[in-house]
C-alpha cells in the first residue's frame, strides 16, 4: 500500500507539472496577442485631451474661390451626377450679405463638430457618435437611414445618400440609404495631418482656415481664439460648436 | 345585465372579397414600391436632402396615432366604467394592433436601409426618442394583445381592468412620444414645441374614433349586426368634443408662434405665403376637417342622420391627413435659419431659398396607401376568424343599466 501511495504521488506530480507546461503554451500566446491587442488602443486611442476645431477667417475667404469644395470632393468622391437637391454636401459655399450694413461675406459652412450635437442625441442606434476628441462622425454600420438626425441638425450639414455609388475611395467608404457628413478628414487627423479643406485653402493663399487642437494652449488656433473675437453659428442655440468663424 | 354575445363576420359577401382583394393589391403594390425604393434608392422618390422625411411619414404617424386613438374607445369600457361601451371594446383594441402594425411596416420600408432592422433591434442609444419609441410601439403591441386575450377569455377577466388600465397610461405615454420626436427637435421653428405632445395626443383621439366609427359601420353592415342610435350617438358627440380639442390645441400652437416676433416668419410661410401647406390647412384641416365635420355632427339637420357621422368621420381623417403634411413636410420646407441677421446671396444648397420644394412620388404614394391597406387586411382576417363583433348592438340588446 505504501509503495502504490509513493507512486500515486508521483504520477500526479507529473500530471500536474505536464499540464501546466501544455495550459500555458497554449494560453500563453492568446494573453500575449490579447495584451498587444489591447496595448495599441491604451496607447493610440483617441482621448478628450484633444478637442480638434476650426477657426475660419471670414475676411480672408472670397466669393470666387472654391478650394476647398473641390478637395472635399475630390478627397471623398463626392462626384455622383444628380440634382442638386440630393447632391451630398458636406463642405459647401455660402455667400451672406448683413441685412444693417449691407456687408457681403462668403464662407464655408460644414458639419459643425459640436460639443452637444443635437444629431447624436436624436439617433436611435447610436450610429451618430462623437469621438473623445470631438469629432462628430457616422458609423455607416449601423446607420439604419431613418434621416432623423438631418431634421434635427441647424446647420443643415448632412445628407443622405440617395443612389447607388460606384468607384467609391477606399479611404472615405460611402453607403447608398446612410447618412453622410464631413468627418474632417480623421483619418489624416490620426496621421497628425490636416483635413484637406483647409490643406487646399492655405494652397490657394487665402489661409482663411485654421485648423487644430483647441486644447493645447500651445497650438496655432488656441492661440488666434484667444487673441481674436470670434463667433459660432447659431451659438443661442448653446451646441458649442467646433468650427468658429472670425470676422461674421 | 344583458349578456353581449360576440361573433365573427360571415366572410362571403362581395363586399367582404372586394374588401380583401383591394387590400392585397394595394399592399403588393406598396411592397413593390418599397423594393423599388430599395433598389434605386430614394432618387426615386420626392424626397431629398431638404425634405428628408415625405409623404411615407404622413401616413406612418397617421396610422400610429390612430392605432393609439382608437383603442379609447376600449378605455372608456374598462378605466372610465362606462360599461355602455364595453361591447365594443373588442373591436377597439383590434384596430389598435392592426393600425401600428401598418403604420411601422410604412416606417421600416421607408428607412433608407430596412434590411437593418435588426441593427435598430438591438442597438439603442437611449437619449434618442426613437429608440424609446420603438419600446413603446413594441411594448404597445403587446399590451394590447394581452388586453385583447383578457377581455376575451372568462379566466382572465378579473385582471382585465387592470391590464387596461396599463394599455391607457401606455398609449398616452406612446403618443407624447411621437410628439416628442417633433418637439425636441430644437434646430426647426416649426417643431421645437411642448406642445406638440399633447397636439398629438389630441389628434390621435379625434383619429381614433373616426377610423373606429368608419369600421363600425362597414362591420355591422357586414355581420348585419343592428346598430341602435344609441350606440352611435355616444361616440358621434365625443367625435365632435376631439375635433374641438385639437382645433384648440393648433391654435395655442399658432397663438403662441405668433406672439414671438422671431417666429413670425414661419406663421406667415404657414397660414399665408406657404402655397400648398396654406391650402392645406386652410382648406384641408380647417375646412374640411374641422367646421364641416363639426358642423355635420352638431346640426340639427344633419346629426341624427348615419350618412353624416360616416361623412364626418371620413372628413376628419382627411382633415388629420391635412394637418400632419402640413407639420411634418410644411416644417422642413420652411428654410432653417442658420444665419440670423444675414441675407443668403448665394449658395449651392438652397440656404437662402424662401421654401423647399416637396413633390411626392408615386412610390411613396403606394408605400403609404398600403399601410392602410395591410390594417384593412388583418383587420378583416381577424374578424373572420375571432369574434370580435357583438352580435347585436340594437337599443333593446343594449342594456340601459349599462348607460
Amino acid at each position: 500500500m505504501l509503495i502504490m501511495n509513493i507512486d500515486n504521488t508521483q504520477n500526479r506530480r507529473d500530471f500536474i507539472k505536464t499540464t501546466s507546461i501544455m495550459a500555458g503554451a497554449v494560453i500563453a500566446p492568446g494573453v500575449m496577442l490579447y495584451g498587444v491587442s489591447q496595448a495599441y488602443s491604451e496607447l493610440e486611442g483617441v482621448t478628450s485631451d484633444k478637442r480638434w476645431g476650426m477657426l475660419i477667417n471670414v475676411n480672408r475667404c472670397t466669393s470666387d474661390c472654391n478650394g476647398c469644395v473641390e478637395a472635399c470632393v475630390k478627397e471623398h468622391n463626392l462626384t455622383e451626377e444628380v440634382p442638386a437637391a440630393i447632391k451630398p454636401q458636406w463642405i459647401r459655399k455660402v455667400g451672406l450679405r448683413d441685412k444693417q450694413t449691407d456687408k457681403e461675406y462668403s464662407l464655408p459652412i460644414m458639419c459643425q463638430h459640436c460639443e452637444n450635437p443635437p444629431c447624436v442625441d436624436v439617433c436611435p442606434t447610436g450610429a451618430s457618435f462623437k469621438r473623445a476628441d470631438g469629432i462628430v462622425l457616422v458609423d455607416k454600420h449601423i446607420c439604419i437611414g431613418c434621416r432623423y438626425c438631418m431634421m434635427a441638425c441647424p446647420y443643415k450639414a448632412r445628407s443622405f445618400v440617395h443612389e447607388h455609388l460606384n468607384d467609391q475611395n477606399q479611404h472615405s467608404p460611402r453607403g447608398k440609404g446612410t447618412v453622410e457628413a464631413c468627418t474632417l478628414c480623421v483619418y489624416h487627423i490620426d496621421r497628425g495631418e490636416k483635413p484637406k479643406c483647409v490643406e487646399a485653402c492655405e494652397k490657394t493663399g487665402h489661409k482663411a482656415m485654421i485648423f487644430g487642437d483647441m486644447n493645447d494652449p500651445e497650438s496655432e488656433i488656441a492661440i488666434a481664439l484667444k487673441k481674436i473675437s470670434s463667433t459660432t453659428l447659431r451659438a443661442d442655440m448653446k451646441l458649442n460648436p467646433g468650427i468658429h468663424y472670425q470676422g461674421l | 345585465m344583458k349578456n353581449v354575445t360576440f361573433c365573427v363576420i360571415k366572410g362571403s359577401s362581395p363586399l367582404f372579397y372586394a374588401g380583401i382583394a383591394i387590400s392585397i393589391i394595394f399592399i403588393a403594390l406598396g411592397l413593390y414600391s418599397a423594393y423599388n425604393m430599395e433598389h434605386h434608392g430614394h432618387i426615386i422618390t420626392g424626397m431629398n436632402n431638404q425634405i428628408v422625411w415625405g409623404l411615407p411619414h404622413v401616413f406612418a404617424i397617421f396610422l400610429i396615432l390612430a392605432a393609439s386613438g382608437v383603442l379609447n374607445v376600449a378605455s372608456i369600457s374598462s378605466v372610465f366604467r362606462k360599461i355602455f361601451y364595453h361591447p365594443l371594446a373588442r373591436l377597439s383594441a383590434l384596430l389598435a394592433i392592426t393600425l401600428l402594425i401598418g403604420g411601422l411596416c410604412v416606417l421600416v420600408l421607408d428607412l433608407g436601409r430596412p434590411d437593418r432592422l435588426v441593427v435598430a433591434m438591438t442597438n439603442y442609444n437611449f437619449k434618442s426618442i426613437f429608440a424609446w419609441n420603438i419600446f413603446l410601439y413594441n411594448g404597445f403591441l403587446l399590451v394590447c394583445i394581452l388586453y385583447l386575450w383578457f377581455m376575451m377569455e372568462r379566466r382572465m377577466q378579473q385582471y382585465y381592468p387592470t391590464v387596461g388600465l396599463i394599455a391607457f397610461v401606455w398609449r398616452l405615454i406612446l403618443t407624447t412620444g411621437t410628439g416628442s420626436i417633433f418637439g425636441f427637435l430644437i434646430a426647426r421653428e416649426a417643431y421645437h414645441t411642448a406642445i406638440m405632445p399633447p397636439l398629438f395626443i389630441a389628434l390621435s383621439l379625434s383619429l381614433g374614433l373616426a377610423v373606429f366609427l368608419i369600421a363600425l359601420l362597414i362591420d355591422c353592415r357586414e355581420t348585419r349586426c343592428s346598430l341602435g342610435e344609441n350606440i352611435l350617438h355616444r361616440p358621434k358627440t365625443l367625435l365632435g368634443v376631439f375635433i374641438a380639442a385639437v382645433f384648440y390645441f393648433v391654435f395655442v400652437y399658432h397663438i403662441t408662434h405668433l406672439y414671438f416676433t422671431g417666429r413670425h416668419g414661419i406663421e406667415y410661410f404657414l397660414l399665408a405665403g406657404g402655397g400648398v401647406f396654406t391650402v392645406l390647412f386652410w382648406f384641408g384641416y380647417i375646412f374640411l376637417g374641422t367646421i364641416l365635420p363639426l358642423l355635420l355632427l352638431y346640426h340639427e339637420r344633419f346629426t341624427h342622420s348615419r350618412s353624416s357621422i360616416a361623412f364626418a368621420s371620413v372628413l376628419t381623417l382627411i382633415g388629420g391627413l391635412s394637418l400632419l403634411y402640413v407639420i411634418i413636410i410644411g416644417g422642413q420646407a420652411y428654410p432653417l435659419e442658420i444665419f440670423p441677421g444675414m441675407e443668403v446671396t448665394s449658395s449651392a444648397f438652397f440656404d437662402g431659398a424662401s421654401m423647399h420644394s416637396y413633390v411626392p412620388s408615386i412610390w411613396e404614394i403606394l408605400l403609404g396607401i398600403s399601410g392602410i391597406a395591410i390594417a384593412a387586411l388583418l383587420t378583416v382576417i381577424a374578424l373572420r376568424l375571432l369574434p370580435f363583433m357583438p352580435r347585436s348592438l340594437a337599443d333593446k340588446d343594449i342594456d340601459e343599466s349599462l348607460t
